[in-house]
């Protein structure tokens, strides 16, 4: 026999941003307190809407299993003090044990329990442990500073198993069946029966109470809607699910706005639209901004919504007369005029002002065009100049996340040239991993100038990220350097020490997603202070081509060999007129030959060249191994031998230190 | 839209509503604090009303001055001097969001008409070691209020919880009466053959020379000195076990340190130790007023401790 169990948890509005952890967290506590009784359920489902979490767990067993466990005790010989232990630990008393063959045996009979009985103390425990982000008190209750905690007021529990009620209680809430409506499209009580009629009860009332059914009825009823006054929808999966968990009866409504705010940026509007008010936009069929937004109503207005798209309306075209305002005043004002004003904004009080990062990242600007192919360096300074003024425009005032954008806006404006408005709209590029990287050279110049300037100065105060603090976002500077070099070719010497080595570690966690092993990138950096990405990049990806080969391997294998022998041994040099055996002559001309082409390889940065040299090691090594005792009795044998090795593996380090390469 | 005709209540109608709604539903009608405050919340009746374990209800109209966003009169929905309805019930009560929709019934808006959405929005003032969760009540996307719960003030947990409501009263009274610039709102209606007065011919005047005043005539020595002086006398009440008056020299710290912004004399790095003073007066008074009363409340409500 089993049952289904429904469990409605009913609130004042959950913030939608909290529901989707809310339902995993409500379905794992659940899944846990079965577990720990002995319970497996069957399917479980979890719904929100703004005012209620609820769960569905399909097939639960009406009491758990009795359990029947024996436990092996001391021998019936042993002293009383083993035999008190083992009655301590069971519990029982020495009569009800059982004497098998001189062994006592604790024989434990666990009867069932009503799985109403469990559920009935699992829903206070959950209730009590739910990891909301933030909880808070409320009523006459929270007198007391130990009452119940919950997102906002919790208001009422639906526990049903079987369609019979889970009696339990918490902070004065009763477990029952009845649940209300939508907030103004129903009122009174709703009697629930069990699992099957509560959806439709509640659809009766104007609730849906599957978030995914309301998501599909946003981002379709959106697109439907735009599609029907001729748009195209600007897709936003984050605006559907925000809107889907602000309402329980969705209602998409296009309106439209004064198309004179189309002057302001659309990346504005945009924003003022999606941030402010959780709209959608759309575009015409050219694929521009349309003067149209699309709102998520909570009702079906008995006007059919005409009132709620005219008060929409109005909202937003105060705030874009705002954004106007802002766009038109910033204006006003040059970019070099707001320039001046960063000098009142510390940047860190130890690397003083923000006009003074913005000093230090032209110098570096203007220095790295020499490595920048086709960067100017007066407009790559004059970019840097003014690529953080944006910070005190009215604009980014009230949007920062359009830093950078209204820049470059302003900049074109101004009629600055193209390649300088760009790379001040552009400089914070690459942001995060799947942003682009420029190929500008003035937006090069400044993106890295700006991020290197950041790294070697926190690094020269020494506020280096740890563990997972990285307060002032270094990691991601880092990596934003990385692949401004490696993605542009560009060939500079990056840095030294500490901060050499954190792009080292930069490096290898960016390379591993493109299947570079960091072993190998380790093994390259070992073998000199490279601190030219590219180059080490190419050496890399050349070493892990030749690791591949059977060369490679084999190579590989033979320098182990040598390096644990030269590990245990200690030698001079050569020895003087010694006369080496067939094997030992033919490493030798072997090693010339070889090191000579490895460093003529590595002198054209023809890495694959040097690999290969390398590679016509593989068989004098392996003939040198297979024909000498390298720890010959012979003094100068041994010498000779040794030396030879040391040769070998000096050669191989010129390329990299193959002790870091595993496997 | 909502309703432009006569049917719709004048500003002070719809004021006059809210009073007699909060008045039947058990609350004090206060009047407004008789000094210069930034919002309802800086009132007695809030701040320190919201520590202890008494219960308390009221509600009143507080005129709120923001020195900084005075525009001369210019801008038809920004104001340097406005008004703000607010209520606080403690304990907050069971079905606060229904009482408070039945409120936005009593002054003309219709919930079947108009979409009204809890929209998470917590508040915090660090100024009064003060945080609440909540929600802005939208109407048709319009922040109509300031719905909190509130958790902590001056520093102590709220032991009861206070529920707040703040109604900007302009700007809900321009969506009721459908207009776009807040001078055009009817202050009343035409009565007995007296013609409406406008909110423009109350205040309009009044934004202009407020806002000349404070962004370019205040003295700026003297309120730099009424600062000091404020922040003084705080402490000095404070030594004097007269919590409320230490509180009043608080908000008077706050209202000048508001005009020398507007002023901009403030830089950048002094307005962080600027406003950590205001935060001192602010929750020593609070700090204050419990230490002077919590013996008395513990005796009263066994069980309950700060």
């Amino acid at each position: 026999m089993t049952a289904d169990f429904l469990l409605e948890l009913r609130s004042e509005e959950i913030p939608a941003r909290m529901q989707a952890g809310a339902r995993a967290d409500l379905e794992r506590l659940l899944r846990k307190e079965l577990a720990s009784a002995g319970i497996t359920p069957g399917t479980i489902t979890v719904w929100s809407t703004p005012r209620r979490l609820t769960l569905v767990a399909r097939d639960l067993p009406l009491a758990t299993a009795a359990v029947h466990e024996e436990l092996k005790g001391p021998r019936t010989s042993a002293p009383a003090q083993a035999l008190d232990g083992f009655l301590r630990k069971t519990g029982l008393t020495a009569e009800q044990l059982t004497d098998r063959d001189g062994v006592w045996f604790a024989v434990l009979e666990k009867p069932g329990r009503a799985t109403a009985d469990v559920l009935a103390e699992a829903i206070p425990a959950i209730i009590r442990a739910f990891p909301w982000p933030k909880s808070q008190r409320w009523g006459a209750d929270s007198r007391a500073s130990d009452s119940l905690r919950w997102v906002r007021p919790l208001s009422g529990i639906i526990a049903l198993l079987g369609g019979e009620v889970v009696p339990c209680e918490i902070g004065g809430i009763v477990s029952g069946r009845e649940t209300i409506g939508h907030r103004f499209h129903h009122s009174g009580a709703i009697t629930i029966a069990g699992v099957e009629d509560y959806a439709p009860k509640l659809r009766a009332a104007h609730v849906i109470v599957d978030h995914a059914e309301r998501e599909a009825i946003v981002r379709d009823g959106a697109a439907r809607t735009a599609a029907t006054a001729g748009l195209v929808l600007v897709e936003d999966e984050g605006l559907v699910i925000e809107n889907a968990g602000l309402t329980e009866w969705p209602v998409p409504l296009l309106g439209r706005f004064d198309a004179e705010f189309l002057s302001v940026p659309p990346e504005v509007i945009q924003l003022t639209a999606r941030v402010n008010q959780k709209y959608f936009i759309c575009r015409d069929a050219a694929g521009a901004l349309a003067n149209a937004f699309i709102c998520t109503a909570n009702i079906e207005a008995h006007d059919g919504g005409a009132a709620i798209i005219d008060g929409n309306r109005k909202v937003l075209a105060a705030r874009l007369s705002d954004a106007r305002f802002f766009w038109e005043q910033d204006q006003k004002t040059p970019l070099a005029e707001q320039a001046k004003k960063l000098a009142r904004i510390t940047f860190h009080e130890k690397l003083g002002s923000l006009a003074d990062k913005v000093a230090r990242v032209a110098d570096l600007a203007e220095a790295l065009c020499a490595h920048i192919p086709g960067a100017d360096p007066a407009q790559a300074r004059l970019a840097a100049e003014l690529c953080k003024a944006d910070l005190v425009t009215e604009m980014v005032g009230e949007f920062p996340e359009l830093q950078g954008l209204m820049g470059g806006y302003y900049a074109r404006v101004e009629g600055l040239p193209a390649a300088v408005a760009d790379a001040i709209r552009d400089h914070y590029k690459p942001v995060g991993q799947g942003d682009d990287v420029s190929v500008a050279p003035v937006t090069v110049a400044v993106a890295l100038a700006d991020k290197l300037d950041t790294l070697r100065s926190f690094f020269a105060i020494d506020e280096k990220p740890t563990g997972s603090k990285d307060p002032f976002a270094l990691r991601r500077a880092a990596l934003g350097v990385i692949r401004l070099i490696t993605d542009n070719g560009l060939r500079f010497g990056l840095a030294q020490g500490d901060l050499l080595a954190f792009f080292a570690d930069r490096l290898k966690v960016q390379q591993r997603e493109a299947g570079v092993r960091h072993d190998l990138i380790d093994a390259v950096f070992a073998g000199g202070d490279e601190d030219d990405l590219v180059r080490l990049l190419a050496r890399v990806h050349a070493l892990q081509a030749f690791v591949g080969t059977d060369d490679g391997t084999n190579l590989l294998a033979g320098y182990k060999r040598a390096a644990n022998i030269l590990k245990k041994e200690s030698w001079d040099s050569f020895p003087q007129d010694y006369a080496p055996e067939p094997a030992e002559a033919a490493l030798a001309d072997a090693l010339a030959m070889a090191i000579g082409g490895v460093d003529a390889g590595i002198a054209a940065e023809d890495f694959t060249a040097a690999m290969a040299a390398l590679a016509a090691l593989r068989a004098p090594i392996d003939a040198f191994f297979e024909a000498v005792t390298v720890n010959d009795a012979d003094a100068n044998k041994r010498a000779n031998r040794l030396a030879l090795l040391d040769l070998f593996r000096a050669a191989v380090h010129k390329v990299a230190d193959f002790s870091r390469i595993e496997g | 839209m909502a309703d432009n005709t006569q049917t719709s209540p004048s500003f002070q109608d719809m004021i006059l509503r809210l009073h007699a709604y909060w008045s039947a539903h058990g609350c004090l009608i206060l009047q407004p604090y008789d000094m210069r405050v930034g919002a309802g919340t800086f009132h007695t009746a809030t701040t320190l009303r919201a520590l202890g374990p008494e219960s308390w209800n009221a509600a009143y109209v507080q005129p709120s001055r923001r020195p900084t966003d005075g525009r001369y009169g210019e801008n038809p929905n920004r104001l340097q001097h406005y008004y703000q309805y607010q209520v606080i019930m403690k304990p907050s009560p069971a079905h606060f969001q229904e009482l408070y929709l039945g409120s936005l019934f009593a002054i003309g808006i219709d919930p079947l008409l108009h979409d009204i959405r809890f929209v998470e929005d917590d508040w915090e003032s660090p100024t009064l070691g003060a945080w609440g969760l909540g929600w802005e009540v939208w109407c048709d996307g319009m922040e109509v209020s300031q719905f909190t719960y509130f958790q902590q003030m001056g520093g102590f947990d709220c032991k009861p919880v206070a529920g707040e409501l703040t109604y900007g009263l302009e700007r809900l009274a321009m969506y009721i009466q459908g207009v776009d610039n807040v001078y055009d709102l009817r202050f009343n209606d035409a009565v007995e053959g007296k013609g409406g007065v406008s909110y423009g011919d109350v205040f309009l005047e009044n934004e202009r020379q407020m806002s000349k005043w404070n962004f370019e005539v205040a003295d700026t020595d003297t309120l730099f000195e009424g600062f000091r002086r404020a922040e003084a006398e705080c402490a000095r009440a404070i030594d004097a076990k007269v919590p409320i008056a230490a509180y009043e020299q608080a908000i008077e710290a706050s209202h000048l340190f508001n005009l020398l912004q507007a002023r901009g004399v403030i830089s950048v790095q002094e307005r962080a130790s600027y406003m950590a003073r205001v935060r001192d007066c602010a929750r020593g008074s609070c700090e204050a007023y419990m230490a002077r009363y919590q013996d008395e409340w513990a005796a009263k409500f066994p069980g309950w401790s700060a």
